[in-house]
């Protein structure tokens, strides 16, 4: 009686499966999110063809390529991070997590260049300049916005996760034995940059 | 002292190059896009665009993401999710072509 209580109270709760699928429905709500902007997107690019590829024109091809190449190498950092704590190189894994939070800091450095050469050209949400373009480049760039600016936000949250298991692994609560932890942060900047692999060729190579 | 830890269907460790191989098909693909959208294949060009992002998402999806390691149920739910996402865009556009 006393021993069964005995090993009731060590046993460890801990279902890294529930934990995992836990994390993909919540992928799923992402990417309903960011599918019903592509679907706004979808629509209005068909209504206005010509003035979509116009607006296009505005934005530098180098940077998101730049951004692309970016974000797909700390992907595989993220990735790799998951398979040095796997293999019991927790110092490895901890390099790679500053290696992409290194990536992330890069991207969005970018991304403030980026949005402050549009902003000096004087396009930004209800600028006049902007305003006195044609209804199509207005939403373009209205999109453009929203949408790279909702990622943007994501990568930030992305940041503030790796961050969080930087510190979980010094404190020992992520461990190679315990790392679902890493793996839903990897899962989650997977999604960021798979969104981005969308957002880029959407917005940036439309010719 | 027993210590029981639940590790159903954990454990699969991807090697390091598999993920370099990976990554270097994303590139890849990346170069791909730029290249086809710089040559104007006009209105292929989205067609094409979109191909080789849904390919990308695969890799990404499969390898990174370790899909390809997870049960049917995880497989399910991205069928269900993805199903789900089609029926908007049909539907949006259906609505779309009749009521313009």
């Amino acid at each position: 009686m006393s021993s069964s209580a005995h090993t009731a109270v060590h046993h460890v709760h801990r279902d890294d499966y529930g934990s995992r699928m836990g994390m993909w429905l919540f992928l799923f709500t992402e990417l309903i999110l960011f599918g019903g902007l592509f679907i706004v997107y979808a629509v209005y690019r068909f209504v206005h063809q010509q003035e979509f590829h116009l607006a296009a024109q505005e934005l530098n091809t180098v940077v998101g390529l730049l951004n692309t190449v970016i974000l797909l190498t700390s992907s595989m950092t993220a990735a790799m991070a998951v398979t040095a704590i796997q293999k019991g190189n927790v110092r490895f894994a901890k390099g790679l997590l500053w290696v992409t939070v290194l990536f992330a800091g890069a991207f969005m450095l970018n991304k403030y260049f980026e949005w402050s050469a549009k902003i000096h050209h004087g396009i930004y949400p209800g600028s006049p300049d902007l305003l006195a373009k044609p209804e199509g480049e207005i939403l373009y760039f209205g999109l453009y916005y929203v949408m790279t600016g909702l990622h943007a936000l994501h990568v930030i949250i992305g940041v503030v996760f790796f961050l969080f298991i930087l510190r979980q692994i010094g404190q020992g609560k992520v461990t190679p034995t315990s790392y679902v932890r890493l793996e839903n942060s990897a899962l989650y900047w997977h999604l960021v940059d798979l969104i981005w692999i969308f957002l880029f060729p959407l917005f940036y190579l439309i010719h | 002292m027993s210590e029981q830890t639940h590790e159903h269907g954990h454990g699969h460790v991807v090697p390091y190059g598999k993920y370099v191989f990976i990554w270097l098909a994303l590139i890849a693909f990346t170069g791909i896009t730029v290249t086809a959208a710089g040559i104007g294949l006009g209105n292929w060009t989205i067609v094409l665009a979109l191909a080789i992002a849904s390919a990308k998402s695969w890799f990404v999806l499969n390898y990174f993401m370790h899909l390809r390691y997870e049960d049917a149920v995880f497989k399910t739910f991205i069928a269900v999710a993805f199903i789900t996402f089609a029926i908007f865009i049909t539907f949006t556009f259906w609505d779309y072509s009749f009521t313009r």
